[in-house]
């Protein structure tokens, strides 16, 4: 756990691992085919997401529409593969912001006087003290649904959860012998920040980062399913959820097509993020919301 | 004679399957217990200690398997009992007093309400089996018994926790008490207090002690007999008096020489035995302790040495032993 | 322990008004206010002028806070605009269907569950184990909302073997259980797989620590062993997890309610907001991080109730 730093033979083994490990492996498999999918959706989608077919709409699977098409004939198909792009989009910059915020929070609690500590502290229990969605319904009942709020409010929920991670490696990190040592010998407080607590830190976060995505995902596309999320043309899983389900006796099929990426991105990164955390840090197996 | 051992280990071989292959932990293990009698193993840690008491009460690892021997209970094979005998057997003929303190009791149960739960078979009320504990309580030297009975083990330091400890494994009067390094975990004064107290209980109940330690002066202080072990094997036994005066075996000589009560002049740098521990997934020919022996004859490597009387109490495996040795030898391995 | 219970009281007391504080803040911070929400854009200056009055907007932000504790202290969390009710009745009308539905799912999985997870743990690798780690997974890889959606079309759409929309004739118990069964069902799943992986990972460390080895060399019966001394260690993650769980509860709800029309927090939330009744979602958020806070503080009580080195500890 106290290695100094990743060098490249490190990442090698840890991609050896992953791909002798069957689950993590089929977990990369399906990370991959989503982010490709949204990366290259113009490519792959046979049609235009958002463009209006009225005379093919309603229509059940088949070779024309292979997933269908909806209420306004839109291709189901080319939605899922642009919901994809969507679902990343929020996905990636909440969890990258959260990632950085918790980090910096946590470092400074973790290290900094105990007074900061226990300030920094309540305020993540403060701040995990709302229920996610709840208050993001709040946030949206005041300046209306958007991309944008929906990233804030995830964002600034989740921080805790990597906040009190980091905080707790950090203090194990500052006491133990090796930089009590390094401090006698006269490092700065950015040296041993930098050079020791970083790079030990970011492993195990990284793991955390991976098995909250779905987390996130699954946010983004309940809030656009309540329609208070991602508006209307733009094609997110969750609002075709909410097309499927106001017409859910003349349309299963987008109910199904919608839900299918949800539960593979959730299995994805959850092999996944349990394949990495086996290679670097076994001790984090079983970490619960426990004190 | 055999017949007055309470415990009588034969031949006993155990191995655990790891994913290197078997790692033969145990090989040809012999050694008993006489009636009353407290008899100590001393070995650095991987020698197979840990592995013999957890045969000799049958809780073993998944991985372990028994290849061969018997381990006699008052002539009875231990082996050979189904589980429920087994059970039946634990904490009532033979008890056990482990390592470390701090883990050996439930954490969020009442010392009252663990040490009434280890009477279920008695057919006593309550208030019976909590008065029984109590006493048991007093007797390790636990002021204010009935009062404490209440608390919960964080409440207690480590020296009390290990005194509790020793009181719930006499309560029963078992016949065989086998005490897995008790005092290691706790400080030199302690470690005084407890070995007292163990061998006024002893006396007192009149049980047989297995007492594993890497501590010989506690060895020596406590034990009538002394076993030594080495990579899973025994390399010497005999009366303390005996090993720990003329030790036969060069493995124990060269503990006796490392053991700090020992030094007399004063020394910048502690004594070691220097080596490693062989390989016990591919175990070598001939003798286990050739690699770190001083004194090696060229048999050491072909030949593994047999078990030979020393005299009558006192016998070791070792190929110096052969009458034709040297006798200047063994005067060095003295120290 | 009446110290312990008293402290984290306390605790809870401080987080919900910092909490509340928080919201405030928030809300302030954003650009947006809650009078052209409620009126629209197109609203006359008067009108604008009555209502910010009328709600106290006028003052500076801490003396807004302080009348809303003020209020909030004497159950008045402000009036309805349209209805001219109490919002705290509004809200509180809501409250018991939210607290069924959520109750009724965290029982059920926690049961299972945890039957589950002692089941994996004492067979360890063996067949049934392997299938509750694959079950375990694949429930928790599918979000409330997707089942509750999935188990509408197959159960009740297509199967029609359970109602579709709301909580069943008052009054009538067991309609209203039938009402209950596919809402608990779709927020209860995943926690099935959860509570699953979390008891067998806690029993199989609980198992190999010190205190069981002694319980089996003093020859207790195994069954007691399981059940009455590791059971009960390896129960306190689970009870901090379904605590803090409680958020996701809540959320889960919220579409819950939603896909079956049932009354609730979280159906009143989305209608007020179509509606923009602005004092009730607010009510409603306010409500909803009230259980929240007290079913955390819930949690850290009964862990210290089962396990009493907790209760000196911090």
């Amino acid at each position: 756990m106290n290695k100094p730093a990743k060098n490249n033979s490190e990442i090698v083994e840890i991609f050896r691992h992953l791909i002798r490990d069957r689950l993590g492996l089929l977990g990369l498999i399906i990370v991959m085919l989503i982010i490709g999918s949204a990366l290259f959706a113009p490519l792959i989608a046979p049609y235009d997401p958002v463009a209006l077919n009225i005379p093919d709409r309603v229509q059940g699977p088949s070779f024309v529409h292979l997933l269908g098409t909806d209420q306004l004939g839109r291709d189901t198909f080319s939605r899922v593969i642009y919901g994809g792009r969507v679902a990343l989009q929020v996905a990636l910059p909440t969890i990258a912001g959260a990632l950085f915020l918790g980090l910096v929070l946590g470092m400074i609690a973790g290290y900094g006087p105990k007074w900061l500590d226990n300030l920094i502290l309540l305020f993540f229990d403060t701040v995990r003290s709302f229920p996610t969605v709840m208050f993001a319904l709040a946030v949206v009942a005041l300046v209306g649904p958007s991309l944008n709020t929906v990233i804030f409010v995830i964002m600034a929920t989740s921080i805790p959860t990597y906040g009190r991670v980091v905080r707790t490696m950090t203090l194990s990190i500052k006491t133990s012998e090796f930089i009590m040592a390094e401090r006698s010998l006269g490092a700065s407080t950015f040296r041993i920040m930098s050079v020791h607590i970083l790079p030990n830190v970011l492993g195990p976060l990284a793991v955390l980062a991976a098995m909250d995505i779905p987390t996130v995902v699954g946010l983004e596309a309940g809030l656009s399913f309540l329609g208070m999320g991602v508006k209307p043309p733009t094609p997110s899983w969750g609002s075709l959820l909410n097309d499927g389900y106001s017409l859910i006796r003349n349309t299963p099929w987008l109910i199904v097509a919608g839900g299918i990426p949800l539960i593979l991105i959730t299995l994805g990164f959850t092999f996944l993020g349990e394949a990495l955390r086996d290679v670097v840090d076994p001790k984090l197996r079983g970490r619960g919301g426990a004190k | 004679m055999p017949d007055t051992n309470v415990l009588d280990v034969k031949n006993l071989s155990v191995s655990y399957s790891t994913p290197r292959g078997d790692l033969k932990a145990l090989r040809n293990v012999s050694m008993a217990i006489g009636q009353k009698k407290i008899v100590g193993i001393v070995g650095e840690s991987g020698c197979g200690k840990s592995t013999l008491i957890s045969a000799i009460i049958r809780l073993m690892a998944n991985n372990a398997t028994v290849h061969s021997g018997e381990i006699l209970f008052h002539n009875s094979n231990l082996l050979d009992f189904k589980e429920r005998e087994m059970r039946a057997l634990r904490g009532i003929d033979i008890s056990m007093v482990f390592q470390d303190p701090m883990q050996t009791h439930n954490p969020v149960l009442t010392i009252g309400q663990q040490m009434i739960d280890i009477q279920y078979r008695d057919k006593l009320s309550k208030s019976k089996k909590r008065q029984r504990a109590a006493e048991m309580l007093s007797l390790v030297g636990i002021p204010d018994a009935q009062a404490r009975l209440n608390q919960y083990p964080y409440e207690f330091s480590g020296g009390m926790r290990q005194r509790i400890a020793i009181a719930m494994a006499l309560m029963a009067k078992p016949d065989l008490l086998i005490a897995d390094e008790p005092t290691t975990a706790l400080d030199a004064t302690l470690e005084v207090q407890i070995i007292k107290r163990l061998e006024e209980l002893q006396e007192e109940i009149g049980c047989s002690i297995l007492f594993i330690s890497h501590h010989l002066g506690v060895i020596a202080e406590l034990c009538d007999e002394v076993v030594v072990m080495y990579a899973g094997e025994v390399v010497e036994q005999g009366s303390v008096r005996d090993v720990f005066h003329s030790p036969a075996h060069p493995y124990t000589a060269a503990l006796l020489k490392c053991d700090p009560g020992h030094i007399k002049e004063k020394t910048r740098n502690l004594p070691t035995i220097p080596g490693e521990i062989p390989d016990l997934v591919d175990v070598p020919a001939g003798c286990i302790f050739q690699d770190r022996c001083s004194r090696k004859v060229p048999q050491c490597q072909v030949k593994r040495p047999l078990f030979e009387a020393v005299n009558e109490q006192h016998s070791v495996a070792c190929h110096l032993n052969n009458k034709n040795a040297d006798d200047s030898d063994h005067k060095e391995a003295r120290g | 322990m009446l110290s312990y219970i008293l402290r984290r009281t306390g605790l809870a007391l401080v987080i919900t008004v910092l909490a509340v504080s928080l919201l405030f803040v928030i809300i302030h911070m954003i650009p947006g206010d809650p009078v052209s929400t409620m009126l629209g854009p197109k609203a006359s200056p008067e009108l604008r002028a009555a209502l910010e009055e009328r709600m106290g907007l006028n003052e500076p932000l801490l003396i807004q806070i302080g009348l809303f504790f003020a209020n909030m202290l004497r159950g008045d969390l402000g009036i309805d605009v349209f209805s001219n009710r109490q919002v705290t009745d509004i809200v509180l009308g809501q409250v018991p269907y939210t607290l069924t539905l959520i109750l009724t799912s965290i029982g059920w999985s926690a049961i299972i569950g945890i039957a589950l997870g002692c089941y994996s743990a004492a067979n360890r690798n063996s067949f049934g184990d392997r299938l509750t780690g694959v079950l375990s997974v694949s429930m928790i890889a599918v979000p409330a909302f997707v089942v509750s959606l999935y188990s509408l079309l197959f159960f009740a759409v297509t199967l029609k073997w359970f109602p579709a929309i709301g909580a069943g004739e008052p009054g009538d118990f067991g309609d209203q259980l039938w009402h209950l069964v596919l809402p608990s069902l779709a927020i209860g799943l995943s926690w099935v797989g959860y509570i699953a992986r979390l008891v067998r990972a806690s029993m199989l460390e609980i198992m190999g620590e010190g205190h069981v080895r002694t319980a089996r060399a003093f020859g207790l019966p195994e069954r007691w062993i399981t059940y009455r001394y590791a059971l009960r260690l390896a129960i306190l993650p689970t009870v901090t997890v379904i605590g803090v769980g409680m958020g996701f509860l809540l959320s889960a709800a919220v579409f819950t309610e939603i896909v079956f029309s049932r009354p609730g927090l979280g159906k009143l939330v989305i209608d007020s907001i179509t509606t923009r009744n602005y004092p009730v979602v607010m009510g409603s958020v306010l409500f909803s991080t009230l259980i929240f806070v007290a079913s955390t503080t819930l949690a850290d009580i009964i862990n210290a109730l089962l396990d009493p080195r907790l209760r000196s500890a911090r």
